[in-house]
């Protein structure tokens, strides 16, 4: 089997050859293939959104997905989150001296046909390779960006108490498919991460862009943290109703069984939109005209109040939903 | 959360609890789960004016800060000290396990004593003390990591028992002064030691209770049954957990204690000393005893100097709510006492659930 060897990372014929036989083979952006120092792009109408995020997955292969394509989907949701249709990404690797390169091969397979199928041109890339239990198989940094659409006004300064929060689809998918293949926790479960881009699900709710406040994908941290965030930047409260938070039974029992609280689990194809009442129930039912949105809700309103985040528990009583403190769920995304 | 079934029967409950509900009253939740529990199902706004107070029932709480400081010093010397992930933030005299460990010093975190176990054969030449926190719950488990260190000769592996009972902390609560109107008992501990061992909580102190679950519905269970006791004016100790909890308890398990421990005075935080309260290691089993086998400082040289009131919330004279440095200088992060940073604990759940940020504690 061959290997990643610390020659790979040399800048010489082993690199070349990397470069040449993978990385080549399955990006096309013409730009690429000349090898120069810096990638020209050409000139984009707007104002431009630019987002950054590592991706250190333990393990790279998880049910639903891997960290090429999760690599992906963070910083392509992160624009999307932004506002900002995306266009463009780098790609920079991090390899463990040997790393299989079949199982390289697979992510950036995964990695180049994710990019494809939500429109994105990776125009740049870097690889170094540090020496064995230098770094756990392999790390992928990515950097999008994006043209910001003119018809979104977002932000929590435009949230006001009254306005819906909306959830488009069960929370937590990606912490438990990932934790249940994790060493020395794994266990057997049906449930498989959410990873996914999201460009085109937010475009399938344009005609409702004027009602659109705030959005945000709630990764590491899951809703309750997203949420505490909006809420302390909005100085408004969020209130949250248990009974209609889409939780997947799985996602649930698993989530019990490890004493994880569904709310704190990270997403990595889910997003939170905040929007005007009036708007909301058109909003859930475009979202769920999408594959990606099929089990949108409203999950609850924004209320007057101090920045908190509460959850009316089904049986009609009120708790708070805290922001997470030192959750033992390191390297999710 | 709860089926549709069980739904419509905690609503019920609850209705019929309202119902009862004439005055303020005080009911203890023992259980530091049942503390969590309460809070996290938005129990307690919904149950006004009962007031529900938490009690002893948090093993990481009650355990004094004398015994983290010697695990602390113990670590500085070249031991390993494997425990519960949930002791390294508490604060003992004056530094913690998780800061020690920052500075240098071996602690690692396992999920049952039988991790550590496995420790101490991957490294022969260093002790390996295993912290044990825990009631009548985790007790036998490290009843069985002791005898499995004694028949695979691992003579390098210690425990350091602040291992405590349930049922003498339930008699130091009680004798003393309380106002306490009735109990919800420990299923866990319960299932353990048998329902039939508290009763002389009715009997002795007159106080109604009753051993308890931990769902809505068990819960509401609980509380109904002890409003009614107290309504009719007779107190009992009644088992609203029967699937679980079993008149005489788990006779294999008090059999492996029995085995395994003695019973002896044991140091609880907010209590003090407790007789026959702690369970120590049997003579036969003294090799390995940390507590025996390393020179630890001296409990007398240590003072124990809370600067929070977690003794006040274990004995349930007052709510988190009530201490000034809730949310304020004591916080998760830095918590100026244990009961801030167990995950069992009464001042974590009420921070996490039952606050209001940006509003000063009534």
């Amino acid at each position: 089997m061959k290997r990643v060897l610390l020659a790979h990372g040399d800048g010489g014929l082993y690199a070349a050859a990397l470069i040449k036989d993978l990385f080549l083979r399955h990006f096309s952006y013409p730009e690429l293939g000349k090898l120069k120092d810096a990638a020209l792009l050409s000139s984009i109408d707007g104002r431009l959104a630019v987002t950054t995020d590592s991706f250190v997955v333990q393990p790279p292969f998880f049910p639903g997905g891997d960290i090429g394509k999760l690599s992906v989907c963070g910083t392509v949701n992160d624009l999307v989150a932004g506002g900002a249709q995306p266009l463009y990404l780098t790609v920079s690797f991090i390899l463990e001296e040997g790393l299989p390169l079949e199982e390289l091969e697979v992510i950036v397979v995964s990695l180049a046909d994710t990019a494809r199928s939500c429109g994105v041109e990776v125009v740049a890339g870097d690889t170094k390779v540090v020496p064995r239990g230098q770094a756990d198989k392999l790390y992928i940094t990515t950097t999008g960006i994006g043209r910001v659409d003119p018809r979104l006004a977002l932000g929590a300064e435009h949230v006001r108490s009254g306005d819906a929060v909306i959830l488009s689809g069960p929370a937590g998918d990606h912490g438990i498919a990932v934790l249940s293949c994790r060493k020395g926790v794994s266990f057997q479960t049906q449930v498989v991460s959410d990873c996914a881009p999201l460009n085109e699900l937010i475009e399938t709710i344009s005609p409702y862009f004027p009602a659109l406040r705030w959005l945000r994908d709630p990764t590491r941290g899951g809703v309750g943290a997203t949420l505490n965030e909006l809420a302390e930047s909005a100085a408004l409260d969020v209130m949250l109703e248990e009974k209609l938070l889409p939780v997947r039974p799985e996602v649930r029992a698993a989530a019990e069984l490890l004493g994880l609280d569904p709310l704190y689990l990270p997403n990595e194809g889910k997003m939170i939109l905040v929007v005007e009442q009036e708007a909301a129930v058109a909003v859930r039912a475009a979202l769920r005209e999408h594959p990606l949105g099929r089990e949108a809700e409203i999950i609850g309103q924004v209320e007057r109040g101090t920045g908190n985040v509460w959850l009316r528990t089904v049986l009609g009583g009120t708790r708070g939903v805290e922001m997470p403190a030192g959750l033992p769920l390191p390297r999710i995304c | 959360m709860l089926s549709g079934t069980e739904l419509a029967q905690a609503q019920q409950l609850l209705a019929l609890i309202k119902k009862k509900l004439t005055g303020p009253l005080s009911i203890m939740e023992v259980c530091g789960t049942h503390t969590t529990a309460i809070s996290k199902y938005g129990l307690r706004p919904l149950l006004e004016p009962l007031r529900l107070l938490s009690g002893p029932g948090c093993p990481v709480c009650v355990t004094a800060a004398v015994d983290l400081d010697r695990m602390i010093a113990l670590a500085g010397t070249g031991a390993i000290v494997a425990t519960f992930g949930d002791l390294l933030r508490v604060p003992g005299s004056e530094t913690s396990l998780e800061q020690a460990q920052a500075e240098g010093a071996d602690i690692r975190i396992v999920y049952s004593p039988l991790d550590a176990l496995a420790i101490a054969a991957d490294n022969p030449k260093r002790p390996v003390v295993f912290l044990g926190v825990g009631f009548e719950t985790t007790a036998p488990a490290m009843a069985l990591a002791v005898k499995q260190a004694r028949e695979r000769d691992l003579s390098n592996f210690y425990l350091y028992s602040c291992l405590k009972t349930v049922v003498p902390a339930l008699h130091a609560l009680l004798a003393a002064p309380h106002g306490l109107d009735g109990l919800l008992l420990p299923g866990h501990v319960s299932s353990v030691i048998g329902r039939r061992a508290q009763d002389f909580v009715a009997s002795l102190y007159g106080v109604p209770a009753a051993v308890v679950g931990f769902g809505e519905r068990d819960i509401l269970l609980g509380i109904a049954a002890v409003l009614r006791m107290i309504e009719e004016g007779t107190p009992g100790v009644v088992n609203a957990y029967p699937h679980v909890v079993r008149e005489e308890g788990n006779l294999l398990a008090q059999k492996l204690l029995a085995e395994v421990f003695d019973t002896a005075a044991a140091e609880w935080r907010g209590f003090g000393m407790i007789p026959e309260s702690g369970l120590v290691l049997k003579t036969e089993f003294a090799s390995h005893d940390a507590a025996l086998h390393f020179d630890l400082p001296h409990a007398s040289v240590l003072r124990e100097q809370d600067p929070c009131r977690c003794g006040d919330v274990l004995r349930g004279a007052i709510s988190p709510l009530d201490c000034a440095l809730f949310a304020d200088r004591c916080l998760p992060l830095t918590p100026l006492g244990p009961c801030m940073v167990s995950s069992e604990g009464a001042c974590a759940a009420y921070y996490r659930y039952d606050r209001k940020k940006g509003v000063a504690p009534a």
